[in-house]
């Protein structure tokens, strides 16, 4: 068995896909898509990283138990971000008040009453 | 002595020796992605709390330059795929070349970093002391955009209203600090993600050296596929720095 060569031109087929990432990007933050801005942001990152991952960095051909290594760090990353996010947002301090206090309090919903 | 891809004892093939080594590389990787993702952690926490300084701080930074540092990255990361490939190939030309765009593009990235920090700096906008958001409004400088400073001026005006109440000057003082959250976070992180710039130029200055020696062939190439997985991952941990850092909230300046 013999490693796998990945061929310049899916390299140059990935560069293309990440510059137009970029430019889709940049692009759709300019335009006002409320709460969506920030998840098309995110997607679009998301889609540029796996594809350098796959093609770049040759996780598409790669032995399963590398495979297995990478789906560990997006697991352990998923963990460290889900668990202490579900604290943070959803904390409520000694007089009802939601964490932060210090931004609108008019804002801020009494889950007391 | 020099390793150029002799056989091991504990190894049954040069194939499996590789993949061991390449293993090796990701599981430092993994490590890499916890010790980012503790400062991401931390930024999306601070965001979620002071969305509006932290908006008003993102829009801050100079989009043209973010952008242009990202299309540099990720040209890098490709003229770094084609050195592996010149390297399996056993093509002994164009791997020198390859990496030596690779890290003229690196060190293109770390310039225009450069020049985004001297900004920072002019406009008082590293925390401590002197930070002011307000600081440039106040003090334009004649090749400033009057539009840009006006929106600027609004952004502000508009973002202090949001702080808990007190006296405007109060409420200045509040965004200024939340805002300071912000840029620390900024220099935190853009510039850890410099330091593994640093330390990957080193590693290619390096790989330069030995492939004008001819030591990487079509049958042992593991340092250049290793020192590859390392620049590609900066580019990641970069792109998701410039989304989260200079995107989000853009549309409302």
């Amino acid at each position: 068995m013999t490693e796998h060569v990945v061929s310049p031109k899916i390299y140059v087929i990935i560069l293309c896909a990440l510059l137009l990432g970029t430019y889709l990007t940049v692009t759709a933050a300019l335009r006002d898509f409320g709460p969506w801005n920030i998840v098309i942001a995110l997607a679009i990152a998301t889609t540029k990283a796996v594809l350098v991952v796959l093609f770049f960095m040759h996780a598409k051909y790669s032995p399963k138990r590398t495979q297995l290594v990478i789906a560990c760090a997006v697991f352990w990353l998923a963990l460290l971000l889900f668990m202490t996010m579900s604290d943070y947002f959803t904390r409520v301090d000694y007089r009802g008040i939601r964490y932060p206090v210090s931004q609108n309090f008019s804002l801020s919903l009494s889950l007391h009453s | 002595m020099h390793r150029t891809g002799e056989l091991y004892g504990q190894f049954e093939t040069l194939e499996q020796q590789k993949d061991t080594a390449t293993l090796g590389m990701w599981i430092f990787l993994v490590t890499e992605v916890l010790f980012f993702g503790g400062l991401f952690l931390t930024y999306t926490v601070n965001r979620h709390n002071y969305f509006t300084a932290f908006g008003v701080g993102g829009n801050m930074l100079d989009l043209t330059l973010g952008t242009t540092n990202t299309v540099v990255l990720i040209a890098s990361s490709f003229t770094m795929a084609m050195s592996v490939w010149s390297a399996q190939t056993d093509r002994k030309k164009l791997l020198p070349l390859f990496l030596i765009l690779t890290l003229i593009l690196g060190c293109g990235f770390l310039g225009i970093k450069y020049v985004e920090y001297k900004q920072k700096f002019d406009h008082h906008l590293v925390p401590g002391h002197s930070f002011d958001l307000t600081y440039r409004i106040n003090h334009p400088s004649p090749n400033d955009n009057p539009k840009e400073l006006e929106d600027e001026r609004k952004e502000i005006e508009d973002a202090i209203r949001t702080e808990a109440s007190g006296t405007p000057a109060e409420q200045l003082t509040a965004l200024n600090a939340h805002a300071q959250l912000y840029f620390s976070l900024y220099f935190g992180m853009t510039g850890l993600h410099a330091l593994h710039m640093i330390v990957g130029a080193g590693l290619l200055i390096w790989a330069i050296k030995e492939s004008f020696k001819g030591r990487f062939t079509a049958a042992y190439n593991t340092p250049i596929e290793i020192v590859g997985l390392y620049w590609h991952f900066v580019d990641i941990v970069w792109i998701y720095l410039f989304a989260l850092l200079y995107l989000i909230n853009r549309h409302s300046v």
